[in-house]
């Protein structure tokens, strides 16, 4: 194969797996204001990401890295054309980071009220920015040889939009699911709920996604050369139904797994589309970026080939005892005694 | 300002402030580490209230070293678009592995340790901050041999319109970046032994927890003397090579103008920038320079003047943060020879006046570090890749000085919100002190 085309497998991959670890981060972030009524109940909510949340952003930190490492033109291009919105989404996680960080150090109310907001606004920004930069991706950006064309503005377009609030919604659910598999009680019942609420938009706006998709964007043509494909967005709403046929059946577990296995299909769905593009040109296709002439030499791309085949899996495996240590639900008790508790 | 020195100025404010951060989680994390090690071996329980206390502290610092980390890699692509694009086919790839193989195992395993007391066995729980530590150094490394192949490009070749990598053994092994990772790792050291030596004085002129703070301070003092000779040494033959590899910066950190052989060493030089000369100089080391520089008292050193103008960095800047830099360097040298005479001979606490100097010398490393990357950054100019590419070429084209003045400005309102949050905090626990040896939780597994 390509080694073009395995690192835009590769990069897929990372996109994907974030999308679908810090989904869950950025859901609960959202979410654990409203979910906890007190404040140990909040603490409880944020402590079911704590030892997980600064793992899960690294494999933003491996995309934008193999982005520079094996396409560089296109990180150098994507980064200082959507340089407005790159600049929010990073103060926002910025903030997330810190507000996580910080919440727990001191005990006043005013000081837990301000990284609650912190919070909230570090999880969902981030979320809708996503969203917003991938929809304009999949769409295209207006460019050429003069350069870029847009501006902050210019990407809140409907489709942009559109694509944003499914990126809030998706983690939304995502996010009160994991909530539900971590937490016992009133938060747990809580969470079910809002699951159970939110399920109802997150279809609605999926299916509108997805034919917004194929009225405003060209992925589709991807898959009409090769129909197969569409076993992708088909499974992606079989994911989405089993979500719901899992939470009605009291199974909060393999509802999440559901929901994890859906973010990954809606992500791979516009990135088979996309290929073998990474940023299109929204005005003349001759000035999309593509994982041809955006992508370092044969030699580089073999080199991180090795690392990243050899590695990748020693990240997986040491994530998966991590995730096993902390498979049980947060309690009271735990993080009340826990000094370091967030 | 345009966009270029807007660009640049943005890029010192947040790598200096990033800076701030890293030395300390560098080396307190190996402390840290080591305190757990030794309660895991011995059950003192003094040394797990020390890892609790200076753990504490580690995270605070810890938690915005991540997140300015952050912006890092960001920029390149946002403020430096042509640099990324020219040369991103080499540097890409270390920054690459670096989240593949340092940042991840730092950030997994930074979660094992803080949440994992009673979940993980005890052994297990201390070898999770050892691979923190591993992996914070590592980091270090990836990046270090990033920022040594801009100071001395290998193992590339010019083609299609950029810089591709041919060699990856040879940036691997490119010895200005493992001298850069060693003298940068060292001074992160030196900054977590001072930093560990300054809160203890602080507390041993208030003769509170006198046996905890003892021990801390002698640890942090034998830590800071290693670390610190380390950072001399290699900063010698780092110096070296800058002399052989990047004649230009050497001139300016000597405020060297003219050609000559055989140089001296002048203990005090005031440069005339506009003349071209130095306004004042001496008293002089006969031939000490050249030594210095190629190890033979007699070797050529050349001077700024054989350079065009526009080719050399700005003088001040280098000259005096080296030369302040050195002066630090050697001032906390002896501090910490003391330190460790004192301990040793268990009088600290009667030398209040050297605990005072100790407290207020906290942040004499900082600054050296700041200088140290002053000196390698703004001597490097004006190119951004030494002899390949000029730091004006490289600025992102697309990106209006508008945006980069609110950007700029963002950034110092929230950096400047994180960073009074963070001396609050640090101040705060640090004052506080330990635990009492009563109430501190023993894991339970």
């Amino acid at each position: 194969m390509e080694l073009q085309i395995i690192w835009f497998v590769l990069w897929s991959v990372l996109w994907a797996v974030y999308f679908m670890l810090d989904g869950f981060v950025f859901g609960t972030g959202m979410l654990h204001y409203y979910l906890g009524t007190t404040d140990q109940e909040r603490k409880i909510l944020i402590n079911t990401v704590g030892p997980v949340w600064d793992g899960n952003e690294v494999w933003l930190v491996t995309a934008g890295g193999a982005t520079f490492a094996a396409f560089p033109t296109t990180y150098a291009l994507m980064f200082s054309y959507l340089y407005s919105a790159l600049l929010l989404l990073l103060f926002s996680l910025i903030i997330r980071g810190v507000s996580l960080e910080f919440r727990g150090k001191l005990h006043g109310p005013s000081w837990k009220k301000i990284w609650d907001l912190g919070i909230f606004v570090g999880s969902a920004l981030p979320a809708l920015l996503f969203g917003v930069a991938f929809g304009n991706i999949f769409s295209g950006l207006p460019m050429d040889a003069a350069g870029y064309h847009g501006s902050l503005l210019s990407l809140l377009n409907p489709y942009g939009l559109v694509s944003g609030v499914v990126f809030v919604i998706l983690f939304l659910v995502h996010g009160s699911l994991y909530a539900a598999v971590k937490t016992e009680g009133r938060v747990r019942e809580r969470a079910i709920e809002v699951a159970e609420g939110v399920w109802a938009a997150e279809l609605l706006i999926t299916s509108a996604f997805l034919i917004a998709t194929v009225i405003s964007t060209n992925l589709y043509e991807n898959y009409r050369s090769l129909p197969l494909l569409m076993v992708v967005p088909a499974l992606a709403v079989v994911s989405l139904v089993m979500i719901k046929i899992f939470l009605s059946a009291g199974k909060a577990l393999s509802a999440f797994a559901s929901s994890c296995v859906l973010i990954v299909l809606i992500i791979s769905t516009g990135l088979i589309g996309l290929f073998p593009n990474l940023i299109p040109s929204s005005t003349n296709a001759l000035y999309s970026l593509t994982i041809y002439n955006s992508s370092s030499s044969a030699y580089t791309l073999k080199i991180m080939t090795v690392v990243a085949l050899v590695f990748v899996p020693i990240v997986i495996a040491y994530k998966i005892w991590v995730y096993r240590v902390f498979r049980s639900r947060v309690t009271a008790d735990e993080v009340m005694k826990n000094e370091e508790a967030y | 300002m345009d966009t270029l020195a807007l660009s640049r100025l943005q890029f010192a404010v947040t790598s200096m402030f990033h800076w701030i951060f890293v030395p300390l989680t560098l080396g307190l994390s190996v402390l840290t580490a080591y305190m757990e090690t030794k309660y895991v071996r011995t059950a003192d329980t003094t040394y797990l209230r020390m890892t609790k206390f200076w753990g504490k502290l580690f995270l605070i610092n810890f938690a915005l070293g991540i997140v300015t980390g952050l912006t890092m890699e960001f920029q390149f692509g946002m403020n430096w678009a042509e640099y990324s694009k020219y040369v991103g086919d080499i540097f890409g790839a270390p920054l690459a592995i670096e989240a593949t193989l340092a940042f991840f195992l730092e950030s997994v395993f930074i979660g094992v340790w803080i949440f994992g007391w009673n979940k993980v066995s005890k052994a297990t729980h201390a070898l999770a901050i050892w691979i923190v530590a591993l992996a914070t150094n590592l980091s270090a490394l990836w990046i270090l041999l990033a920022n040594g192949w801009m100071q001395k490009p290998v193992g590339y070749v010019l083609r299609n319109n950029r810089a591709e990598m041919t060699d990856f053994g040879a940036l691997l092994t490119n010895d200005y970046g493992l001298l850069k990772f060693g003298h940068t790792l060292s001074s992160g050291y030196v900054v977590a032994a001072f930093f560990v030596m300054a809160i203890s004085a602080y507390h041993l002129l208030r003769k509170n927890n006198v046996d905890f703070f003892q021990r801390s301070f002698k640890m942090a003092a034998i830590f800071g003397l290693a670390s610190s000779l380390l950072v001399a040494v290699i900063g010698d033959i780092n110096a070296a090579e800058i002399a052989r590899n990047q004649p230009t910066k050497f001139a300016a950190m000597e405020s060297l103008w003219e050609t000559q052989k055989g140089v001296g060493f002048n203990l005090i030089v005031i440069p005339d920038t506009a003349r071209e000369c130095n306004a004042v100089e001496g008293p002089c080391v006969p031939r000490l320079l050249s030594y210095l520089a190629f190890h033979n008292p007699d070797a050529e050193i050349k001077g700024l003047k054989a350079f065009p103008a526009e080719e050399r960095p700005p003088v001040w800047p280098v000259f005096a943060g080296f030369r302040v830099m050195v002066l630090i360097g050697g001032l906390l040298l002896l501090l910490s020879v003391f330190g460790i005479f004192y301990s040793l001979r268990g009088t600290l606490e009667q030398h209040r006046l050297f605990l005072l100097l100790v407290l207020y010398a906290l942040p004499l490393p900082y600054i050296a570090g700041q200088l140290g990357w002053i000196v390698a950054e703004i001597g490097r100019q004006p190119w951004i890749v030494y002899g390949v590419l000029k730091t004006s070429q490289a600025v992102s084209r697309s990106v209006s000085a508008v945006q980069v003045v609110i950007s700029l400005l963002g950034f110092t309102v929230l950096y400047s919100g994180l960073g009074i949050v963070d001396v609050y905090l640090l101040t705060k626990f640090a004052r506080k002190g330990p635990e009492d040896a009563g109430s501190a939780a023993i894991p339970t597994r």
